[in-house]
């Protein structure tokens, strides 16, 4: 039983020390399942933070809430979820054995998409919150905003920021992926790569539907 | 289960597109509601409603999205521990922030002494 699959033909992508194919991916999903564990109270420390510095700076944190453009974070948040349907897709066709064209048309567009956040963020939101002078440190010609309101910003950019380095490792490991399957290495036997950068994707896409309410909406935008 | 449906068949659950079409469906008219929700004034309600669409959408990748739907048992408690994690990490930060204005102690001081000098 195992004996042909531990000394007999190797199947594609299978380490030896697993019984089987569905045991491999459940170990390999468990242990990416720990890493995005340890990113939860990573995010989780900034948030938390963000929960005590709002309640303090309550007034300063809705005001600094007005400066941002919903607009922008609403687009982006569109943007995100759409990527994480077609990075679910892209699993999706190596687990029904599909071409590998189909494979990496839709990680490149999942790659797209991720560089099309980025993007409007640069563009629209950082670049033009550094000419409106809301940047704190680097560009912050506002006297009349309260301490409080330089306060948000700064969680603002952090937050914000750390979330686009995640977007960044992501497209690098995307990279990796369309090499990996213009290569030939995914199956419907083996899709493992794919599958555990899934699940990093989807979330650092979550990270960014707690992020656009608490920064964008908090409190309200109805003033 | 046969030996030869072990050896043949993709590897793990394959979610329909309808159910992820459904899903991302779901996520889109969950980011239009609390975009629209927060030009509506609600009170104290706002941020509430805002949090617990967040949860609903999160709940949907993560179930969907992410296969936990059809994980083993041990990576759905690995992920609900890490939530635990991140409640208790929430919680005993912000009870101590919370909680430094209450001054019990010297109230509670003031008050006593007049009290005791009645009861004696």
């Amino acid at each position: 039983m195992s004996d042909t699959v531990a000394h007999g033909a190797h199947p594609p992508g299978f380490a030896h020390q697993f019984e089987d194919m569905t045991q491999q991916r459940e170990a390999g999903n468990l242990g990416m399942w720990v890493f995005l564990v340890t990113e939860i109270l990573f995010f989780g420390g900034m948030f938390t933070s963000y929960i005590i510095f709002r309640t303090l700076h309550f007034a300063s944190f809705e005001a600094g809430s007005h400066l941002l453009k919903v607009q922008f974070g609403a687009t982006n948040t569109v943007v995100l979820i759409v990527s994480s349907l077609t990075m679910a897709l892209a699993i999706r066709a190596a687990q029904t054995g599909k071409r590998k064209g189909q494979i990496i048309f839709w990680l490149i567009l999942t790659m797209f998409l991720g560089a099309l956040f980025l993007g409007l963020k640069l563009r629209y939101e950082w670049y033009a919150d550094y000419v409106e002078g809301i940047v704190p440190g680097i560009s912050w010609n506002s006297g009349a905003h309260a301490p409080g309101v330089e306060l948000f910003m700064c969680f603002y950019f952090f937050m914000t920021g750390l979330h686009a380095i995640h977007m960044v490792i992501g497209l690098g490991i995307l990279t990796v992926l369309v090499i990996m399957a213009a290569r030939d290495k995914f199956s419907s036997r083996y899709y493992a790569p794919l599958e555990i950068s899934g699940l990093y994707w989807h979330f650092v896409d979550i990270v960014w539907i707690f992020l656009f309410p608490l920064l964008y909406l908090i409190g309200g935008r109805y003033q | 289960m046969s030996e030869h449906s072990e050896h043949d068949g993709p590897v793990g659950h394959v979610v329909p597109i309808s159910t992820y079409l459904l899903v991302f469906l779901a996520l889109i008219v969950g980011t239009a509601l609390t975009t629209w929700i927060a030009y509506i004034d609600l009170g104290r309600w706002n941020t509430p409603v805002a949090l617990t669409i967040a949860v609903v959408k999160m709940t949907l990748v993560v179930l969907f999205f992410m296969h936990v739907k059809y994980a083993t048992g041990l990576t759905r408690i690995v992920i609900l521990a890490g939530f635990f994690w991140l409640a208790i990490m929430v919680t005993l930060a912000s009870s101590d922030e919370l909680t430094r204005n209450w001054e019990i102690v010297p109230q509670g001081w003031n008050m006593i002494v007049p009290f005791a000098s009645r009861l004696f």
